[in-house]
């Protein structure tokens, strides 16, 4: 059969050509192939290219030398499984608990492979005829076929964004901001028409100065002074109004960019606040930070400044051209024709110099990453006494940096001085011909010298025309970076139709319920209904996805099969924040914000009185350490709430749960980071806000759910377990074995209080 | 703890606030302090008995018996320290550590401005400067100073 022909249904590209040959002298005819994967490991791992193929009857192994293939017969309940480990991938052919077979990949396939084992999975499915009818057909990514959620733009596991260079035309989508602004832009250009023309006048007027005012006195003619009060009349004019015109130009333009800018770094933040936590899980903090910052501020400053040059010499260069040219077009010509060698030239040199600049930038982010990785984990630099260390690690980082620089001064120091030998040449050709002419009078010394003035003025500009290139290149990457932003639709999207509930009872209903992170299932086939006002613990090993349940809960990221809904009503078609509104949220790292503990408090609920204030603190068992605070409730916080106590946090974050009266309340492992007398302290205050709402408790040590009306326990995202506390204990089930494992806990605990032999601590446990 | 207003308090021997509450029982050593200093002097004053514990609490305090008022008016008269400045007239050098020559409602003095982040912004134009020895003066209305001090002021915010 013609294998050209034959190309997978559900795959885009064919398969390589190297590969055709082979595949014609093994395949049988009429074979269908299903998919097929490029592998680029053998079993020994060395690089080696082996192509593995489903087709309609069977999974075909083929090895680059040729000579090597394995066949396996399809056949129901064959699996095939995927796994990686330190950068190398596998994908295993199982049939039961048999291995048939098993190829290599490094993990630059990943996606390939992922999107092979679905591709399988539905060419078996098709042999047994068992494409599930009425279901509907979940959107999947083109890349590696895993299903995306139905709002998902992009598949959150092959989105390791693509790194094509950004083109410049990404700044033409700037347009949307500049918009408000066109009528000053226009102003703006208009001005600086006039004023580059204006620029222009002075040399202009040194022709009639030189022709009719110089060299005829030089040849024994009195001055004419009327004529020369005018010419100098004019020349102090033209620079008057070029200044002026100057000035309005950059004043107006500057104005506009910097509001852009503005703008800019709004409606990206503002945009960035609504996306779901999913995104922010995957960014790092410094880098989201430096993109509105520091981007928005480099566009900022390519629009004022050498986007605005860029416009102003390309201006002046065409003027300048037409004017020589009405001039005299031979001189003219002379003159220009050395200018795209000049300009080529420096745009070699700065193409040299911007790969190092790039450098320097990257070895500068270098240095910082180390001064902003030690600098909060001084503490622990101190305690483990590794000053030293960290000092050796940012010197060898700095040496780098220098090692860096030096090489780029290398370049950069010849720089100027060759753009300065390249005018001087220019006009050295420009004298040679210009002097030339005059000898054959074809022009006047005036002429000669309004050429000189003018080319001048416009070869110096050629260095900083070049340099808009590179500049162009970086503004656009960041604006790139922008719209990576801006263009990102949250995972979690408001409903297009909003259901509002007047008032919540707090009733939850978990159905069947399942969650991957990328696709890793977390949460599987959870079923959970929890009345109103009742207190569900959830008790679990860490890792089993309690904390999944609380995002789902509070809709930070939504499931990926089943609903969860409240009173009834799916949470999805609730309003986000009003839906938020109804949750108190109680995290294991109280989290302050930079302010006074009345503002902390009052988060949740900015305009509450100071007498609510004070009673959600008292509620909270803060008031009283509060009062004992320099300031009281005026006392200022850091940013994570440096001068305050863990337990102390604590109970500020659940005073501030309790301040905006939820219906619904969620602790996840409020009490964990905190000694055992605190922990009694938060308790009493968690006592006071559970009473009367529905509530979510997940505690690592189990004594303190002692007030759960139900405890679930939760195994790798699936209930294991459910009941009260003397139902679970008379199981001797997963609960049982978790309580026993903590009450041995709690004995060798006080063996590392006491240093105390075990007997003494049996007993004082007793 | 509730704010009842059978409660009385005097002054002992020793100096110390003495509070009797409405069953009668005697607790000396009474602190009272303020729970918003800054933004709402008046609002809020707690009692707390010597072990800590709030004894009562005073939601405001001129809704107080004028005489039950000056005494705890003087007990925080006492303990409370933060001089509110009205003037800067002159400072030793735009760079920290920086000498300032003060104003304050307490009368002038020198205080010691160790880095500029000891300038901190309490609300719109509320400043509480924490100078080196840890005193802490307060600009309750940056807008109310006069042109020189704020001038003075504006090198280091
Ligand atoms: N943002 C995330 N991305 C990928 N995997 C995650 C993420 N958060 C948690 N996980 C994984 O999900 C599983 C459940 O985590 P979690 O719900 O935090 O457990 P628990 O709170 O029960 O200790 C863990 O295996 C964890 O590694
Ligand atoms: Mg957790």
């Amino acid at each position: 059969m013609d294998v050209s022909t034959i190309s997978p249904p559900s795959s885009d590209s064919p398969i390589p050509d190297a590969w055709h040959q082979v595949l014609q002298a093994r395949l049988a005819d009429r074979e269908r192939i299903h998919a097929w994967f490029e592998t680029d490991l053998d079993d020994r791992l060395s690089f080696s290219k082996g192509l593995l193929l489903v087709t309609d009857r069977r999974v075909l192994a083929l090895t680059a030398a040729g000579q090597g293939c394995s066949e396996h017969r399809l056949a129901a309940g064959q699996t095939l499984r995927q796994q990686d480990h330190a950068g190398i991938g596998s994908i295993g052919l199982f049939d039961g608990g048999t291995r048939l077979g098993c190829w290599r990949y490094t993990m630059a396939h990943g996606a390939d492979a992922t999107r092979f084992v679905r591709q399988f999975e539905q060419a078996l499915n098709g042999l047994q005829g068992a494409h599930p009818a009425g279901v509907a057909q979940p959107r999947l990514c083109p890349l590696c076929l895993a299903p995306l959620a139905p709002d998902q733009e992009e598949c959150a596991y092959c989105d390791i964004e693509a790194e094509a260079p950004p083109s410049s035309w990404v700044l033409l989508r700037l347009w949307r901001f500049a918009r408000p602004y066109r009528w000053q832009l226009l102003a703006g250009f208009l001005l600086m028409l006039a004023s580059t023309a204006a620029t222009l006048v002075p040399p202009y007027l040194s022709m009639p100065l030189m022709d009719d005012v110089l060299i005829p006195f030089e040849n024994g003619k009195p001055i004419n002074v009327d004529m020369v009060e005018l010419l100098l009349g004019g020349l102090l004019l033209s620079a008057l109004l070029a200044w002026a015109l100057g000035w309005a130009k950059t004043y107006i333009l500057a104005l506009v960019s910097e509001r852009i800018g503005t703008d800019l770094r709004t409606i990206t933040y503002d945009h960035l606040l609504h996306l779901s936590l999913e995104y922010f899980g995957g960014k790092r903090t410094g880098d989201l930070m430096a993109r509105i910052g520091s981007e928005s501020d480099r566009i900022c400053l390519f629009l004022s400044l050498h986007l605005l040059d860029f416009a102003t010499d390309v201006l002046m260069i065409l003027m300048t051209a037409v004017i020589l040219f009405t001039i005299d077009p031979w001189l003219a010509l002379v003159t220009l024709l050395p200018l795209p060698l000049i300009a080529w030239m420096i745009h070699q040199v700065r193409h040299r110099l911007s790969t190092g600049f790039e450098k320097v930038d990257r070895v500068w982010s270098q240095v910082s990453n180390i001064l902003a990785d030690t600098i909060p984990g001084i503490r622990v630099v101190k305690a483990f006494a590794q000053e030293k260390r960290e000092s050796g690690r940012f010197r060898q980082v700095n040496q780098h940096n220098l090692a860096v620089n030096d090489r780029i001064n290398r370049i950069w120091s010849l720089f100027s001085p060759s753009v300065t030998l390249l005018t001087e040449i220019g006009l050295l050709v420009v004298w040679a011909f210009g002097i030339w002419q005059v000898t054959h009078n074809r022009i006047s010394v005036g002429v000669l010298t309004a050429f000189l003035a003018y080319i001048s003025r416009f070869y110096t500009r050629l260095d900083s025309m070049s340099r808009i290139v590179s500049v162009t290149q970086k503004t656009a990457s960041g604006a790139k970076r922008i719209f990576d932003i801006l263009d990102r639709v949250s995972s979690v999207p408001e409903p297009a139709k909003p259901q509002h509930l007047e008032r919540i009872e707090g009733r939850i209903d978990i159905r069947d319920a399942g969650f991957r992170y990328g696709n890793r299932a977390v949460i599987r086939n959870f079923n959970l209904s929890i009345a109103p006002g009742e207190m569900i613990g959830l008790v679990g090993h860490s890792g089993s996805g309690k904390s999944t349940l609380v995002n789902l809960l509070c809709r930070f990221y939504d499931v990926s099969e089943g609903a969860i809904s409240i009173d009834g009503v799916n949470i999805r078609s609730l309003p986000i924040a009003e839906y938020r509104s109804n949750i108190g949220l109680v995290l294991q790292e109280p989290f302050l914000f930079f302010g006074s503990i009345a503002e902390n408090i009052a988060y949740g609920k900015p305009h509450a009185t100071r007498t609510e204030i004070v009673a959600a603190a008292r509620a909270a068992h803060a008031h009283e350490f509060i009062l004992r605070l320099p300031h009281g409730y005026d006392s200022l916080v850091g940013e994570r709430g440096q001068g305050l106590s863990g337990g102390e946090r604590q109970r500020i974050s659940i005073a501030r749960a309790l301040l905006i009266d939820p219906r619904i309340l969620i602790l996840d492992e409020a009490t964990a980071s905190v000694d055992t007398e605190t922990e009694k302290e938060i308790q009493r205050a968690l006592d006071n806000l559970v009473r009367g709402r529905t509530t979510i408790a997940i505690a690592h040590r189990l004594s303190t759910l002692h007030k759960a009306d139900r405890l679930v326990v939760l195994d790798r995202g699936e209930i294991v377990e459910m009941g009260s506390h003397e139902e679970l204990m008379g199981k001797e089930g997963a609960y049982f074995r978790l309580y026993q494992a903590q009450a041995r806990n709690v004995d060798t605990d006080l063996d590392d209080q006491n240093g105390s032999p075990p007997q003494t601590a049996k007993e004082s446990a007793a | 703890m509730k704010s009842n207003k059978d409660f009385r308090l005097e002054r002992n021997a020793a100096g110390q606030l003495v509070m009797v509450d409405a069953d009668g029982t005697v607790h000396e050593g009474v602190v009272p302090l303020r729970a918003f200093p800054i933004s709402a002097p008046d609002d809020g004053v707690s009692l707390l008995g010597e072990d800590g514990h709030e004894l009562l609490w005073v939601e405001r305090l001129s809704g107080l018996p004028d005489e039950m008022r000056a005494l705890i008016e003087a007990e925080l008269a006492q303990r409370e320290f933060m001089p509110e400045i009205t003037r800067i007239k002159q400072v030793s050098s735009f760079a920290t550590p920086s000498k300032w020559q003060v104003a304050t409602d307490r009368g002038d003095t020198e205080l010691l401005l160790k880095a500029e982040d000891h300038i901190r912004r309490l609300t719109g134009s509320t400043l509480l400067i924490t100078d080196g020895y840890g005193v802490s003066f307060l600009i309750r209305d940056l807008d109310a100073l006069d042109g020189h001090s704020r001038r003075l002021l504006d090198r280091f915010l």
